[in-house]
Parts: C-alpha cells; structure tokens; sequence
C-alpha cells in the first residue's frame, strides 16, 4: 500500500514534469529561433542556431526598425495604465453611487452594466469606432474613455458585489461627524476597496494590454500598440519576415512573463476572484 | 444620506456613464438600428428590414461555415480543456514535490496576448507540418487542431487553478472517512470530489465556452481564416463582412446582432444554472 503510493507520486510528478516542459518549449522555440536567420526558421523551427544559422542580433535590430517596438511598447504601457487608473477611479465611485442610492434610474444603470458584460465587441466595433472618429477621441488619450466605458461594466459590478458587504454604518458615523460624502468615498470607503481594486485592476491590465481589435480599429493606423505592431508584421500579401517575428514575439512576452513571476500571487489570485464572481 | 450622495451624481456617477454611454450605449442601440438598413456611410441610411439577417445566410456559405466551425471547435475545446484541467488538478492536489512551481508554470500561458499565442503556435505547427511538406494552410484540419492545442495550452492553466481550489475546500473529514470505509479512488472521486466541485465544474464550462466562442486574435495571427474561409471563426466572419468589402457593413451588423443574441443565450443558461445551483445548497 504504501509502496504503490509512492510510486504513484513519482507517475503524478513524471507527468508534471513533461506538462511543464509542454508549456515552456513554445517559449524556448520562440527565443531560440529569434537567433536564427530568417530562412532557417519556417522549415527547421527546433534545430538549435549553429554556425550557418545564428545571426547574432539580427533579427531584433530588423524587428524593431519594421514594427516600432518601442513606440508601441510606451503606447502599450501608457494606454494601459492610464485606462486601469480611471476605470478603478470611475467604478468605484459609480458602483458607490449606485449602490448607496435606490432608485429606478440607479437600477436600469446596474442592469445596463451587467447586461454590457456579456454583449461581444463585434456588436459595437463598427459604430464604436465611428462615434470615436466623430468625437476626435481616436487617439492615445481619448482612448481610455473608450476603455473605460467598455471596460465599466465588469469592474462596477465587481465593486458594487463588494460595497453591499460592508456595513453602511461607517459611513453614517462620518457623515453625522460631518464629512460631506466627498471626503466619506475617499477616506472611509476607498481605503476599504483595496482588495477588490487589485483584483479588478489585474484582470483589466491582462485585458487591455493584450487587446488587438480595439486599438487596431480607432487608433491603429496612426499609433501601433504591441499587438497591434505584432499583427503588422504580416503586412498585406507578401512573406512574413518570421526572424523578425520571433524577436517581437520574445520581446513581447518578456515584460509579461517578468510582470507575472513578480506578481503571481496576487496575480493567480486576482483571476480567481474574477472568474468566481463574473 | 442618500440625499446627500445624490447631490454630488454629478462628481461620482456621470464620469463613469459619459465614458459607458460614448463606447457601449450609443454604439449598442445604433449597431442594432443599422443592422435594419443598408449603408455605407453615416449619410446615406435606408431601411430595409430585414434584409441584412437575410442575407447574412444567402450572399455566400462563410457564415454557416463559421457557425458551423466555431461550435464543433467551442464543443471539442470546452471538454479537453476541461477534462485535462480537472486532470492536473487531482494531481497538484496531492503533496507532489515542487507542486507550486508547476502551478506557476502551467498557469503562464494564459497571460499571453491572443496574437502572440497564434504566432507562436504557427511557427511550431508549420514547423511540424514541414516534415511532411505541408503547412497549416494545406488544409482545414490542421488549422482547426492547431486552434483547439493552442486554446488547450492557453486556458488549462487557468481553469486548474480553480479546480484547484475548489478541491482544497473539500472537508478533510469526507475523504477520510471514505478512505475508512475502503472506498477506491475512482469512487471517491465520483461519489465525493466531482459532486463537491460541481458549482466550479460550471463556472469553468461557462468561461472556455465564452472564451472559445468569442475567439478572435488567436484565430487571425494562427491561420487568418484561410485556407479559403476554412477556419474562419464567427468573429472573424463579423470583422470581414465589415472591412473587406464595401456595401455590406449592414449585414456585418446584422450578423453581430445573431452573434450577440447566441453570446446572450449562453450567458442566461449559465445565470439559471448557477441560480438553481445556489437554491439547492
């Protein structure tokens, strides 16, 4: 019994071992092909760079000049923490407010927000970006209104799920101790947000960095975000420079695999709050 | 104090609503209204009914195709994501050496953007169908297993970390007593693990079957579609009637309309399901 038991955990371990190998050699054939010289890799994408193949940092210098790297990367980065920063702010006073006022109209908008949750972009894409063109909010900055407001529905519902746990009587005590509900979000009830603002900001962080389509249709054919300079690489109808590709593909990954190996705890956790309450 | 926090709507509400009205509202109820006319700019709108849903079926087979395609690969995807999740699960649950570590490892991918997932598996698809003087465009299969093994490597990872943690909220005292009782493992595991995690066994349906319907970016940068519209995905179709042809945004619209009310019909089985769920506890 207690033989075969060991042994079992010896089988359980063997597979791990072989699943996390599975996971990691994409990886390892991205970095390693991004040495390689351009017409090595589509045929023989898992021989290792040699003497005739390796081309030192070819590919990379290539990549950068074809794709914009670092334009977009700073695109990325900016787009992507400034839209996080007011979706928590926005939501969370939103969800405050609806939530702390009955009322009809604070009920259609509750329901207008979760009912946003599920309706798939391809629904609004088209006039989306049309109203964004119209408004001059296709840029950079304008933007993370768009993000916001599509972005809005999750986070508010998540909020608001959170707001309805804590007891209202603190706040009575502020506002009776005479603080105007300005100083009652920001003070008493803010603080009281931290946890499900992390969650909420890890989910939306992995959304917005990653998006293609949003950034591709408003802003794409003047500012490229990483996906977005990604995608160009296969430009209209001729061949993909592939050597080029595996550099951005690794340089892309790069500042996410380090993000996460920082963060995975919260990280790991974050997307469980996430998928157990949406 | 409602009547306080009402005054101040202005400071609290309206930034939200102005940015939710500009992307959602607005866009939401014009997409639906032009999807009941024909245009191709913002000028020239006439009604037409219901043409457009009409034609959606008739101007060519790519949106059946897609439909058709999207479910068989929603269907396959859903159960080997699931079935091999729950797999790692049972094992990472086990006080195997180094189980954080494969948690960590496992779970990565599922970080990484949709487009750059699609490059990669390409490179090692292609690299793999070389061998045999093919590649992922020489025919629809290839395109649509590499769809399903790339989806398996992005979402298993997630999807076991909540099996994960919803075998370690099982009772010690269940499986011991079972263990006293000379259960086996396969009816221990019938009879008391997959009965106790049945609400996370829901939840992880309903995320791959939302993630895998609603397929975009892994699909364009993996095979683009081709070949010949072969292993084009619902989305996919939608983006193409829009932008690849001038004079038919209207039927795109209509077409994101049915994809939008199948979207919903998944998501209100789901919200009965979890409802009834709750009831029963």
């Amino acid at each position: 019994m207690q033989v075969s038991k060991k042994h079992t955990k010896w089988i359980a371990f063997a597979i791990l071992v072989i699943v996390s190998l599975y996971i990691i050699f994409p990886i390892a054939v991205v970095v390693m092909n991004s040495f390689k010289s351009r017409l090595f890799i589509s045929n023989e994408p898992f021989a290792l760079p040699n003497e005739t193949t390796f081309v030192g940092l070819t590919n990379y210098t290539q990549g950068l000049m074809k794709t914009g790297f670092f334009s977009a990367f700073g695109y990325s980065l900016w787009i992507t923490l400034a839209s996080v920063f007011f979706i928590l702010l926005c939501t969370s006073m939103l969800a405050w407010y609806i939530t702390r006022v009955s009322g009809k109209t604070t009920s259609i908008i509750y329901y207008l927000l979760t009912f946003s949750m599920i309706v798939p972009f391809q629904m609004v894409m088209f006039t989306m970006s049309k109203i964004a063109n119209m408004l001059g909010i296709d840029n950079p900055i304008g933007i993370i209104v768009l993000y916001v407001g599509f972005g809005c529905g999750m986070a508010t519902f998540m909020f608001s799920g959170f707001i309805k746990s804590i007891p209202i009587a603190l706040e009575e005590a502020a506002m009776i101790d005479g603080a105007n509900p300005v100083r009652t979000f920001f003070f008493i009830v803010l603080p009281m947000l931290k946890s499900t603002a992390i969650t909420i900001a890890i989910l939306e962080t992995m959304w917005v960095w990653n998006d293609y389509l949003m950034p591709y249709l408003t802003i794409g054919t003047e500012y490229r975000t990483i996906p977005v300079a990604i995608q160009y690489l296969r430009g209209g109808y001729g061949s993909v420079d592939m050597g080029a590709m595996m550099a951005m593909l690794f340089l892309a990954m790069l500042p996410v695999i380090v993000f996460y190996l920082a963060c995975q705890k919260y990280i790991i956790k974050g997307v469980l709050a996430g998928a157990v309450k949406g | 104090m409602e009547k306080s926090i009402r005054r101040y709507f202005a400071l609290f509400a309206l930034p939200g609503l102005i940015c939710f009205f500009i992307s959602f509202v607005i866009p939401f109820i014009w997409g639906l209204v032009l999807s009941f006319c024909s245009f191709t700019t913002i000028t020239d709108v006439t009604f037409t009914g219901f043409e457009n849903y009409i034609k959606a079926f008739t101007i060519d087979n790519y949106f059946t195709g897609a439909f058709v395609f999207t479910l068989l690969f929603t269907f396959v995807s859903v159960i080997l994501i699931n079935v091999i999740a729950f797999a790692f699960a049972l094992l990472l649950t086990r006080d195997i050496p180094g189980t954080n570590a494969f948690r960590t490892i496992i779970f990565m991918p599922n970080l990484i953007g949709g487009i750059v997932l699609g490059w990669i598996w390409n490179v090692i698809i292609n690299g793999v169908l070389a061998k045999f003087q093919m590649n992922i465009m020489s025919d629809t299969k290839f395109g649509f297993w590499g769809l399903v093994i790339l989806m398996l490597w992005q979402n298993a990872g997630y999807m076991m970390v909540i099996y994960i943690a919803a075998i370690q909220n099982i009772p010690q005292d269940e499986l011991e007593a079972a263990a006293i009782d000379g259960a086996s493992g396969w009816t221990t595991l019938t009879r008391i693990t997959i009965p106790a995690v049945m609400p996370s066994i829901t939840i992880c349906l309903f995320l791959t079957l939302t993630n895998c319907f609603k397929l975009y970016d892994q699909n364009l940068a993996l095979t683009a579609g081709n070949p010949n519209h072969g292993t084009e995905m619902l989305a996919m179709n939608i983006f193409n009637t829009f932008y690849s042809r001038v004079g038919f945004e209207g039927v795109g619209q209509a077409k994101a309309v049915i994809f939008t009310i199948v979207v919903a019909f998944i998501a209100l089985i789901q919200l009965a399901m979890t409802r009834k769920k709750e009831e029963a506890l």
